[in-house]
């Protein structure tokens, strides 16, 4: 047992801190969440020259070769800067599903596009009667030609509107929730037959609502045969996004206690009200068991396939219950100024929130749980 | 980062296993999972068979006889103690006052007082707290007054754990009254065969007797039962109560706890389903479940850190919060699956040889007791509100 990180983990820390130091101070990201993309294009060329979108990819294509530590690392790292940039949408949820299932031809021209900072992407997955099951399907794709047809609607695809490539799940078989008969596609965003509605959402990032009527289609891997490759991307996206919040979390923590330190009132500092420290601490706990979930989470994709499931399950329902507190006490302890847009620790508030909406909520991952609660389970 | 035990970890835990398969008495076991009372003969027997083995002294170094584990043999040790049914080792003697003797004592008052307490031939208990001097321990009142090679002890200790089955007792006592608080205290250890010592019993809400109180009417105590400088006892306290707390967040009790609970949840019916099918409760062992886990991370980081050389510091308080919570989560949840047999007070049937018929399912007569005495935890060694006082400051900075 060991939570010591290697060598080149610590590194890795120590670019994306560095990098989010330097490159990404509060007015800064305000201008980059505010701009017709909603984020920075330069930023983007910064974390390839950075070898940041290599992270879990092989050596074949410039990439990092890294599992579920080195992805916790960074996403932890751009949750304390609340990057504003399409990471987990391109790295983490497409380019790891076109890496299990396309083939040596799609890798090399995909994989290789997106570690240089070439290809945006995003995956097109739930869908808009589907809420947080990845397994509602009702988009149908057909054989056409060399490729496929595909026809269907799919919900707040995360940074779908600037996307220049989406991976997109659809069925070749099976119907309802039935998990064989899904496959995954590369559609071009801009293809005939796409339209998409994009939007800011209230976390400052962007999505998009996309329908597919007849839009050509390319095959990733095997027809209906999707699942097993989309739930383990989809477990890497829990993993970077219980690292996000964990990173969010600390630093709404630490300007919240900067806060109440500074701020006074009937002559002393707030800080100095029991009532306060003692919300203070409840804070710091909610982050020390975020931090622990992740970490367990993190190291845990390896493991058997229930036992992974169950743990995912516990981590990311633990930051939706922990973050909901940490972020309503942020902005509580901060007063009237936690309602301000001009207060940072608001946008970290809305960020902590907003993750719970993501890859499934406390609610979700509970019932994941239960389903799961006699899977026997020794933690080390 | 790897979050598995080594193989070296997992050959001391099978050693570990192999010692609780073979030696832990099965009669004891059974009184620990099934919630009955457990007798001081039961308590003495099980440590002297930890001492045989050389592991009754965890935390102390290894020429005073101690183990000389490191933090993650500790944990895996007490871990698995917990999943095996094996009593908690009682701490006042072993884990309370041998440290600070070990640490401020002399070397007569090592030799007079070590073995017998590895060897659990001395039952100690703790004189801390006083009517006055709760949560603020400062405030004590009883005074110790030198006469000659003798100090003349008076005054109350209260909430004296197992203080009806002792041989000794180690007090805080106020040696001068007229120095600030904290300044004036002094550590004594004290025969309670002495004359002018009396013990009343305390009976709590659940009926038992655990605690208790002890009357001090001008004792005299041989000065050289002094441990440490005359007035500096409060260096002694503060080192006791931040010693090793590897077991303080107590995640083997609330594993097996859980466990035993599951096995109760699937036999107990209702609505003609077994208990755990129901969406309610089987949404709250979701819960206890996920936290459990996120405390077990939570304790693991903090001995993984000790393991590095780190010394916890508060964050056991943290695991205090934390497990203790967790602790009592489980003892409702307990009295839930119990449904209306919780109900009924049979106290003579927490007694092993009990042959009566129970009154409902079996597991349910020790169900609201239990509870309503798991709210001691986080009362108890540091109120919770205590311990986040203590991290506001400590490490807030607040």
């Amino acid at each position: 047992m060991d939570f010591k990180l290697s060598d080149e983990q610590r590194m890795l820390e120590e670019t994306v801190g560095r990098l989010v130091r330097d490159g990404y101070p509060f007015d800064v990201r305000e201008k980059a969440r505010t701009s017709e993309l909603g984020y920075s294009a330069e930023m983007w060329q910064q974390f390839a020259e950075l070898g940041l979108l290599g992270v879990p990819f092989s050596e074949d294509f410039g990439g990092f070769n890294g599992g579920g530590p080195e992805l916790m690392v960074v996403a932890e790292g751009f949750g304390r800067g609340l990057v504003l940039e399409p990471y987990l949408a391109t790295v983490v949820l497409s380019g790891t599903l076109i890496n299990s299932l396309g083939s040596d031809a799609q890798k090399e021209k995909l994989i290789s596009a997106i570690v240089g900072g070439e290809l945006r992407l995003a995956l097109a997955a739930y869908e808009p009667e589907g809420r947080y099951d990845h397994t509602h399907v009702t988009a149908t794709a057909e054989k056409s030609g060399d490729g496929y047809s595909l026809t269907g609607n799919k919900a707040v695809v995360l940074h779908g509107d600037s996307a220049d490539q989406l991976v997109v799940i659809a069925r070749t078989g099976g119907k309802g929730t039935d998990r064989d008969g899904l496959s995954a596609f590369i559609v071009d965003a801009n293809a005939d037959g796409v339209s998409r509605r994009g939007y800011e959402t209230i976390d400052g990032l962007r999505a998009a609502e996309i329908t597919f009527n007849n839009a050509a289609a390319e095959l990733l891997g095997e027809e209906g045969k999707a699942i097993d490759a989309l739930e383990a991307s989809l477990a890497l996206g829990i993993v970077a996004l219980c690292a996000e919040a964990t990173g969010a979390m600390e630093v709404a923590c630490d300007q919240t206690l900067a806060y109440i330190k500074e701020r006074q009132q009937f002559g002393v500092a707030i800080g100095k009200f029991q009532a306060l420290q003692h919300r203070m601490v409840e804070m710091r706990m909610e982050l020390e068991k975020a931090r622990s979930m992740t970490i367990f989470a993190a190291c845990s994709l390896d493991a058997p396939a229930q036992v992974c499931a169950k743990r995912l399950a516990a981590a990311k329902a633990i930051i939706g219950k922990s973050g909901r507190k940490v972020a309503e006490e942020a902005i509580q302890l901060h007063g009237g100024m936690g309602m301000m847009e001009e207060t940072a620790v608001a946008h970290y508030a809305k960020r902590i929130v907003l993750i719970d909406h993501q890859l499934g909520d406390l609610g979700y991952h509970m019932q994941q749980l239960e389903r799961l609660l006699d899977v026997d389970d020794d933690a080390a | 980062m790897d979050i598995n035990f080594t193989p070296e970890e997992l050959a001391f835990r099978d050693e570990v296993r192999s010692f609780l398969d073979a030696k832990l008495p099965k009669d004891i076991a059974s009184k620990v999972k099934n919630g009955q009372h457990l007798s001081k003969e039961d308590s003495v027997r099980w440590q002297k068979i930890l001492n045989e083995q050389g592991w009754m002294a965890l935390h102390w170094p290894k020429e005073h006889g101690g183990t000389g584990w490191s933090p993650i043999e500790k944990h895996i040790f007490e871990e698995e103690c917990a999943e095996y049914g094996a009593p908690g080792v009682l701490p006042f003697g072993v884990n309370m006052v041998a440290p600070v003797i070990i640490k401020f004592g002399t070397e007569e008052q090592k030799q007079k007082y070590l073995p017998s307490i590895l060897n659990s031939d001395v039952w100690w208990c703790q004189g801390y707290s006083e009517p006055g001097a709760g949560s603020d321990l400062a405030g004590l009142k009883t005074k110790a007054v030198r006469e000659g090679d003798h100090y003349v002890v008076t005054g109350q200790k209260t909430w004296t754990t197992l203080g009806q089955h002792a041989d000794w007792i180690f007090c805080l006592v106020r040696t001068d009254p007229s120095a600030k608080k904290q300044e004036g205290i002094s550590f004594l250890l004290i025969d309670m065969k002495t004359p002018g010592i009396t013990v009343r019993p305390l009976i709590t809400l659940d009926g038992e007797h655990e605690v208790n109180e002890v009357f001090f009417d001008e004792v005299k105590v041989p000065v050289e039962n002094l441990v440490g400088e005359e007035n500096k006892g409060w260096t002694c306290a503060k080192y006791l109560l931040t010693f090793e707390r590897t077991g303080i967040a107590g995640v083997g009790q609330s594993k097996a706890a859980l466990k035993h609970l599951k096995e109760v949840a699937r036999k107990v019916q209702q609505n003609g389903k077994p208990l755990i099918e129901d969406p309610l409760f089987r949404n709250r062992l979701a819960d206890v479940e996920m936290e459990l886990m996120a405390l077990e991370m939570t304790n693991l980081r903090t001995v993984a850190a000790a393991q590095a050389g780190g010394v916890p510091g508060a964050e056991s308080s943290f695991l205090k919060i934390m497990g203790t919570e967790l602790r009592q989560e489980i003892t409702d949840l307990f009295r839930r699956a119990a449904g209306p047999y919780a109900q009924p007070f049979l106290p003579e049937s927490f007694e092993a040889d009990y042959d009566g018929e129970p009154v409902g399912p079996e597991f349910a007569n020790t169900v609201s007791t239990k509870y309503f005495n798991m709210r001691k935890l986080s009362i108890f060694g540091g109120s919770n509100e205590i311990q986040k006082n203590i991290i506001a400051k400590m490490i807030l900075g607040l």
